[in-house]
């Protein structure tokens, strides 16, 4: 009965050097990430290890020590980028985006830490590459060009497999349909090509056509069934949600996965049984509840009774309370989650402008038709466009979003220190503080790793050494501190390890 | 065209790169006292622009 359980946040984050007419935003990504392997692993090769039976034979990576040449004759090589960070992230180039996909975390307050060390490490690698490059890289941390196209923020969380995955879209889906009235980070813009100019909640309701399926970058589901579960198979499945936001609050971060946790700790725990509140229509609701400023909408359900979103959250929020009560005490994370969330099902139920300090789609629209009002200008404006855009944008001297976070305006959970500790540093609740910690403490004697390994190379004469790290909660702090302590190589490491 | 579209962008003014990188992420607000003034000055002038060249490529 907790928010607790294995989860991770990806994000793909736009990229574009204003100003240079052939900027390439494919090649503008490996460079980023290239240009941040090369600062913190000089003149290493540690590579992602692809595949469980093989680990180099099909292992794709790149010459770190190539970094010095020309960055025009590196695209071949850079465009297959891809690399592991001491925090345990993997950060690397998909299609023409660079990803950061967070290190696996316990919590969804860690979650926020590790996502928000991520925008430094995307802001920072992206300043050494425009360094190269003589022209400014600029990263946004948004979902769509709002033109026609839309990239992705997935979340991820690990779940039992016993659960059957039916039970799991009849229920996520009236949920993902409508926690976007607190997730959404709001974009002015409705539609995908020709673009009306009006604001609506969400970045990414515009960009989903079916309901369940595989596909996440064409005929985008609600729920995907991506499932590999870098995981036990047998015990567990890795749900990868692809329809959220990419959130600048803090608050919203917390919300959108402590919350959706707190769905799958009750559908695993048989909590959720009868469940009638089926959408009749989850496509056509999704897109009436992103574009309805006034969370009054009735969305038709298959029974034929009608409900707001804001009332279906209400449903989930009370159910969940019911079920964390089933505790004799309650662990403070799950409890700053239902905070949260009761703090803003209330808001929205009121003067929704009350939470323009938490919520990013309040917070946009709030500064909108402000400046709006103040201007006289028309919706479609481009500085109401540009202040949309620039709310996402990672740099300190440019971002909306940080300027409201340092006046106080946006507020923020996490400490700066601890958000600066999990650039370099991984969480201390998974198996990737195995992954970090063996990239901090022997970077020389690691040839690649991934979510579900690290593999040594300890000298020329040995064989690699593949340490499997299949179950994610094996590896923590906790269980492996002292080994790391003890071991004076990482030689050492792996014999003690054997002796284990 | 707006006034404030005419007006050239700052970053295209800006002859190095590492004049853009700060070391102090403040921006400096001692002259704006309130939001919006802050807003005013960091905001791109050159919007127009540079929506209309913010084109990105599929992901996922």
């Amino acid at each position: 009965m907790s928010v607790k359980r294995v989860m991770g946040l990806e994000s793909e984050y736009g990229i574009s050097q204003p100003g240079v007419a052939e900027a390439d935003p494919a090649f503008l990504s490996s460079l980023v990430v290239h240009s941040y392997a090369n600062q913190i692993y000089p003149n290493l090769k540690i590579r992602w290890d692809y595949d469980l039976e093989t680990p180099l034979r099909d292992a794709r990576g790149f010459e770190a020590s190539r970094a010095d040449a020309d960055p025009s004759l590196l695209t071949d090589e850079v465009s297959v980028v891809n690399i592991i960070l001491t925090n345990g992230a993997r950060f690397y180039v998909d299609h023409a985006h660079p990803e950061y996909s967070s290190p696996e975390v316990l919590t969804p307050q860690e979650a926020v830490i590790w996502d928000k060390a991520g925008e430094r490490i995307i802001q920072q690698a992206a300043l050494l590459a425009s360094r190269s490059t003589g022209s400014e890289i600029f990263i946004h941390k948004n979902n769509t060009d709002n033109k026609d196209v839309s990239y992705g923020t997935h979340e991820n969380y690990l779940v039992d497999r016993k659960l059957p995955f039916a039970k799991l879209v009849e229920v996520l889906t009236p949920f993902f349909v409508t926690r976007q009235i607190f997730t959404g980070a709001g974009r002015l813009g409705v539609g995908v090509g020709e673009i009306e100019h009006r604001f609506q909640i969400s970045q990414r309701a515009d960009f989903f056509e079916t309901l369940v399926g595989l596909e996440t970058t064409m005929k985008r589901p609600i729920i995907n069934t991506r499932d590999e579960p870098h995981a036990d198979p047998n015990l567990h499945r890795r749900l990868h949600v692809i329809i959220g936001d990419a959130n600048l609050s803090e608050v919203a971060t917390l919300l959108k996965l402590g919350t959706t946790s707190l769905i799958l700790g009750m559908l695993e725990d048989g909590f959720i049984e009868d469940f009638e509140l089926n959408l009749k229509d989850p496509l056509t609701s999704l897109k009436i509840v992103s574009q309805d400023l006034t969370l009054t909408s009735k969305l038709p359900l298959k029974s034929g009774k009608e409900i707001t979103a804001l009332e279906m959250q209400e449903y989930f929020f009370t159910k969940a309370v019911a079920w964390v009560n089933k505790n004799e005490s309650l662990d403070p994370e799950t409890q700053e989650v239902l905070y949260w969330w009761e703090f803003v099902l209330k808001g929205l139920s009121g003067d929704i402008y009350k939470l323009s300090n938490c919520i990013d789609w309040i917070a946009k629209l709030k500064l909108m038709n402000e400046v709006k009002a103040r201007d006289n200008l028309a919706w479609s404006d481009p500085i109401l466009q540009m202040l949309d855009l620039q709310y996402a944008d990672l740099a300190p001297t440019r971002s909306i979003s940080q300027l409201l976070t340092r006046r106080g305006s946006l507020l923020r959970l996490t400490e700066e220190h601890a958000v600066e500790d999990a650039i370099k540093n991984p969480p201390s609740s998974t198996r990737a503080w195995f992954r970090g910690q063996a990239l901090l403490k022997f970077p020389n004697e690691i040839a690649g790793a991934s979510w579900d390994s690290v593999i040594f190379d300890v000298g020329a004469d040995r064989p690699l050494v593949r340490i499997p790290t299949l179950d994610p909660l094996k590896g923590t702090r906790v269980q492996v501190e002292e080994l790391f302590n003890s071991s004076s190589s990482a030689a050492d490491l792996i014999m003690q390890l054997g002796e284990n | 065209m707006s006034e404030q579209e005419q007006i050239k962008s700052q970053s295209a003014e800006t002859d190095s790169v590492d004049e853009l990188i700060l070391d102090n992420p403040k921006v400096d607000t001692a002259k704006a006292d309130d939001l919006l003034d802050q807003i005013d000055a960091v905001l791109e002038k050159n919007a127009a622009e540079f929506i209309k060249g913010f084109v990105q490529k599929g992901g996922e």
